[in-house]
């Protein structure tokens, strides 16, 4: 009891309102590059900085909203998430808006919704839900389970198509399972599996628009002008910053518009032609400083449930940074996936937010169990 | 019973376990962002100067500017040809929503006829929808005022304006100046194999003929640059350096403007040329070809209907100065005298009788001499004044083709003069050699006998014609004639050097005086052209001809009424002038004409008169030339005229 009381006691205000000090600085000053860097990309429009910084707070508020639920909480409610999620992307099939090609969207009248964004939710915690009702390291047995809660939502969303968050989801679910000790053998297993999966996704399941990506992306000179276009001009924007950078607004191939979406999912080629190389070291230091932090917490959580959570959501977060960044400078094709807190507007800010929500619940979590 | 490992969690082993995880989750990471950065490195450090590079590719655009073309100015700084602005109407078809609807409602404002139209459309296909196409070449100021007023109303057309090439004296001078138009791909792969592309990267219009195709290279100019901000659409964003053109050189001309017009006067459409040299310089003071045309025509794209009016019968297009071969007749009389005198097959005192006939030992064949009763006793100095025939025939028999040719060539017949004109001919000077190849004809007597009174196989143009006689007049010194004066320069004229050739060396130099003094017999004694100059303010020399264009029948006799217009003989005049410290050499030819010394002397004369107008000189009475008397040159009217 001593125990407990002297860790009430030293639990700060911002403690008690649910806030991580540390990461919420890490998002602030993410947030604030980016804010910068839309400045420059958005042609220096102040609107645009205006509706950025609304969304912003949005996401903000739902973050702190989310992190007063404590992780218990998301613990039942992980299997009602998830059917309902899954109800909506069927639904998504049945009902849905289509928009540029894609059935993405319900459309609830006053306001359109994205189903998808649920999912990236609650995979991760369907999946710490039930890894952990068992001992771990988890059975071969459950491990296919888990696979299975993985794979329904996202061949689901891989139908609509988007392939992206698809992959994306996937990777959350699977973190889980990682985390949870998913041993060796069937990661191996796994590995192989995936690379057999590949050409049976490349003849199925890829749309052309998404086959040409692919193809593009692994010889962008072939197209110089068309599909190719996006990741020369990319590279040229970033491989034309060199190591100091062209400096703020002086990023040629941004202003003179030469970059493809330059404000949205093609922003880190702004920041890397404005800032240079020495700009995205740091950039990536402090993705690398929340990422830290992130495993920091799931590693002091409480209980199972808390931990593989706050696990996967971190290395989720960080595969978005991967793949955006991976994408923009042409290891990556082009898969429409924004740079996180950094790229202009998208749904995916709310999600993400909330995700540190959770992370953030779980660090501020009441120390109710002592540890032996 | 329940199994207990469901119900007893081992917390400790869980996190152990679960704290490695993490740890490789980190790796993997901090691997992922080292993927990162090292293609970042990649392409930021190690490829830093090639992605610079292309993006400066990608932004910076060199637009090329077109440098005014030099100008060129007559001897006395009369303008020839200058730059004055056009203005074209272009459309770019991006902009506009209807094309037809448009050029329709132009085409009530402006003067636009079905051929811009058609040629609008044959433009468009090959140009791009955002790049003008030029609908109108040609506004007048009244149209551009009128457009002007209404030109919001038409979005997406536009005046353009450029300079063009304008000639003030526009057909007087075209055989000379030549003209501009537009750069076409003839041209454009000629300027790329010359490795001059890049300088007419900008230029419009090239020179096509004439002094403006001889000179190009010096009235071109260099290509300017403006280097230019893009963005991704190829709209200017603003121009980061700009390096102006050097503008064309301006030139000087020897063209006499003056004696130029006195010659288009003179001419009045006529067919024939004149050319007129100083003949201490070389320099061509005037070179008329007629009929002519107006040059400003081809400048703004010639219309198919004008051209074809241009393909007549008289040839206009032809520089009959340059490139008109004629049988030069009796106006190298003087010249083949001055080769029978050096190769001593006749001496000053040699004499023949003329009586009218000339026939050789064996050959059945008789040669008339033009008058049929003959000149009587004939030595060289008469020859050439009453221009002998038979004299003539007999002489040439005596030196032989071979020497003929020798000699003849020395005086650049059968060569190129080396004038500055793209547009010359270079005549025949026949030799038994040259004759096996054109004509693949052996060689007879006859056809050296003929030579001898300039005919048979022999022709030449009236710049070689006239360069011979500047030769003879500068005994031996041969200069290339030139148009171009020299560049001018901060408002002076730098005069380039003299051309020459290697002179002509004789035996004996008092052969140039009997063969000058016989020209000047011509026009001041009782010699063929005395009338043509008769009261003229200063003494001249010359020697007339006239050149048979079909062979009269043995027994027949010349009646110009019953040969056709086109078969009548050439009239011809060499002359120079002043005899003792000549000025100007002038050779005329008036194509089916007549007599020389009637058609084509009086056109000399005026040549002359004009170029001298205003000069004095010291009173001249007639030259007696060794000790001649004037009782033996008794001449009847015909003979005069000749």
């Amino acid at each position: 009891m001593m125990r407990t009381k002297l860790a009430a006691n030293s639990r700060t205000f911002l403690q008690r309102i649910h806030c991580d000090s540390t990461l919420l600085i890490g998002l602030l000053v993410l947030m604030a590059v980016g804010l910068v860097t839309i400045y420059s990309a958005g042609g220096q429009d102040i609107g645009l900085i205006q509706r950025q910084l609304t969304r912003l707070g949005l996401a903000l508020g739902v973050m702190f909203v989310v992190a007063q639920i404590p992780p218990m909480a998301y613990q039942k409610l992980s299997v009602y998430f998830y059917v309902i999620g899954i109800a909506m992307l069927i639904a998504v099939l049945v009902i849905g808006v289509s928009s540029k090609g894609a059935q993405r969207w319900i459309d609830l009248g006053a306001f359109r919704f994205q189903p998808s964004e649920i999912m990236k939710l609650a995979v991760p915690m369907m999946v710490a839900w039930y890894i952990t009702r068992f001992n771990l390291p988890p059975k071969t047995w459950h491990i296919l389970v888990g696979f299975a809660l993985v794979a329904v939502p996202t061949l689901l969303i891989a139908r609509q198509p988007d392939l992206g968050t698809s992959l994306l989801i996937a990777c959350s679910g699977v973190f889980g399972l990682f985390l949870a000790g998913m041993s060796w053998r069937f990661i191996s297993f796994v590995a192989i599996a995936i690379s057999a999966f590949t050409p049976i996704m490349w003849t199925f399941l890829m749309q052309d628009y998404q086959k040409q990506r692919v193809l593009t992306f692994l010889n962008p000179e072939s197209d110089p002008l068309g599909a190719g276009y996006h990741i020369i001009q990319s590279q040229i924007a970033i491989g034309s910053g060199g190591a100091q950078g062209k400096g703020w607004l002086q990023g040629t191939q941004s202003q003179l518009e030469f970059l493809p979406e330059p404000h949205t999912d093609f922003i880190f080629a702004v920041f890397s032609e404005e800032f240079g190389f020495w700009g995205v070291v740091g950039l990536l230091s402090i993705y690398a400083f929340i990422v830290i932090r992130g495993m920091l917490i799931a590693v002091k959580a409480q209980d199972a449930f808390s931990k593989i959570l706050a696990g996967s959501i971190t290395l989720t977060f960080f595969v978005y940074v991967f793949v955006n960044m991976g994408m923009v400078s042409g290891i990556l094709p082009v898969v429409g996936v924004p740079l996180p807190l950094v790229s202009y507007g998208g749904t995916s800010m709310v999600t993400l937010l909330a995700g540190f929500g959770i992370l953030m619940a779980i660090s501020t979590q009441k120390r109710i169990m002592s540890r032996e | 019973m329940p199994s207990p490992r469901i119900l007893i969690k081992d917390h400790s082993a869980e996190a152990n376990l679960f704290a490695r995880r993490t740890f490789i989750g980190l790796l993997v990471v901090f691997v992922m962002i080292g993927m990162v950065l090292t293609n970042l490195y990649y392409l930021q450090i190690s490829r830093f100067e090639d992605y610079q590079t292309r993006a400066n590719g990608n932004r910076i655009k060199v637009l090329p500017v077109a440098p005014n073309r030099g100008l060129i100015y007559d001897r006395n700084g009369i303008l020839l040809a200058e730059n004055r602005p056009v203005f074209s109407l272009q459309v770019i078809p991006e902009d506009i929503e209807d094309l037809e609807l448009t050029i329709k409602a132009l085409s009530s404002l402006l003067d636009i006829d079905e051929e811009d139209v058609s040629d609008f459309y044959k433009d468009l296909k090959g140009t791009r929808r955002f790049k003008p196409v030029n609908l109108v070449n040609r506004l007048t100021s009244k149209e551009v005022a009128l457009f002007s007023a209404k030109q919001h109303k038409y979005p997406g057309v536009s005046i353009e304006a450029r300079l063009a090439r304008y000639y003030p004296y526009g057909s007087a001078l075209t055989h000379v100046l030549g003209y501009v138009a537009k750069i076409n791909k003839k041209d454009l792969q000629k300027l790329s194999e010359a490795g001059f592309e890049a300088n007419y990267a900008a230029t419009y219009d090239i020179g096509k003929r004439g002094i403006e195709k001889y000179h190009e290279e010096k009235l071109h100019g260099k290509v300017g640059f403006q280097e230019v901000e893009v963005n991704n659409q190829g709209r200017i964003i603003r121009i980061l350096d700009f390096n102006p053109p050097a503008p064309g050189q301006d030139i000087v001309l020897n063209i006499d403007m003056k004696l130029q017009l006195e010659a288009e006067k003179a001419f009045d459409g006529k067919k024939g040329s004149v050319v007129a040299i100083d003949p201490r310089d070389g320099g061509v003071l005037a070179l008329y070809s007629s009929p002519s045309y107006d040059p400003n025509l081809f400048v703004h794209g010639i219309s198919s209907k004008n051209y074809k009016k241009l393909l007549t019968t008289d040839r206009p297009l032809f520089n009959r100065a340059t490139q008109g071969q004629y049988p030069p007749a009796s106006t190298i009389k003087p010249l083949l005298a001055l080769a029978g005198l050096e190769e001593k097959v006749i001496t000053l005192e040699s004499e023949i009788n003329d009586y009218g006939k000339y026939k050789l030992k064996n050959v059945e064949r008789v040669w008339r001499d033009h008058n049929p009763w003959g000149h009587g006793k004939v030595n060289v100095t008469k020859a050439i004044e009453v221009s002998c025939d038979i004299f003539f025939y007999d002489m040439a028999y005596k030196l032989g083709i071979d020497r003929i040719s020798e000699n003849m060539n020395e005086f650049g017949f059968g060569e190129y003069t080396g004038i500055d004109l793209h547009e010359e001919a270079d005549g025949i000077m026949p030799s038994r050699g040259i004759v096996k190849a054109l004509f693949n004809r052996p060689w007879y007597i006859g056809d050296t006998i003929n030579i001898g009174i300039g005919q048979s196989y022999w022709t030449a143009t009236p710049i070689q014609l006239t360069q011979a006689i500047t030769t003879l007049v500068n005994k031996g010194r041969r200069i290339i004639p030139q148009i171009i004066r020299g560049n001018m320069q901060n408002d002076a004229v730098v005069v380039q050097d003299i051309k020459e050739r290697r002179p002509i060396a004789i035996k004996d130099e008092h052969n140039w005086d009997i063969v000058l003094d016989a020209m000047y017999g011509t026009v001041n004694r009782k010699g063929s052209a005395r009338k043509a100059f008769r009261g003229a303010h200063y003494i001249s020399a010359g020697k007339t001809g006239t050149a048979q264009l079909v062979t009269i029948g043995q027994d027949e006799k010349y009646d110009a009424e019953k040969l056709s217009k086109k078969n009548r003989d050439n009239a011809m005049y060499v002359g120079y002038a002043p005899f003792d410290k000549p000025q100007i050499a002038v050779t005329v030819v008036l194509e089916n004409a007549g007599h020389g010394g009637a058609e084509a002397a009086p056109i000399a004369r005026k040549m002359m008169d004009n170029y001298f107008k205003g000069q004095t000189f010291p009173k001249h009475t007639v030259i007696e030339y060794l000790g001649q008397e004037q009782e033996e040159l008794e001449l009847t009217q015909a003979e005069v005229q000749l």
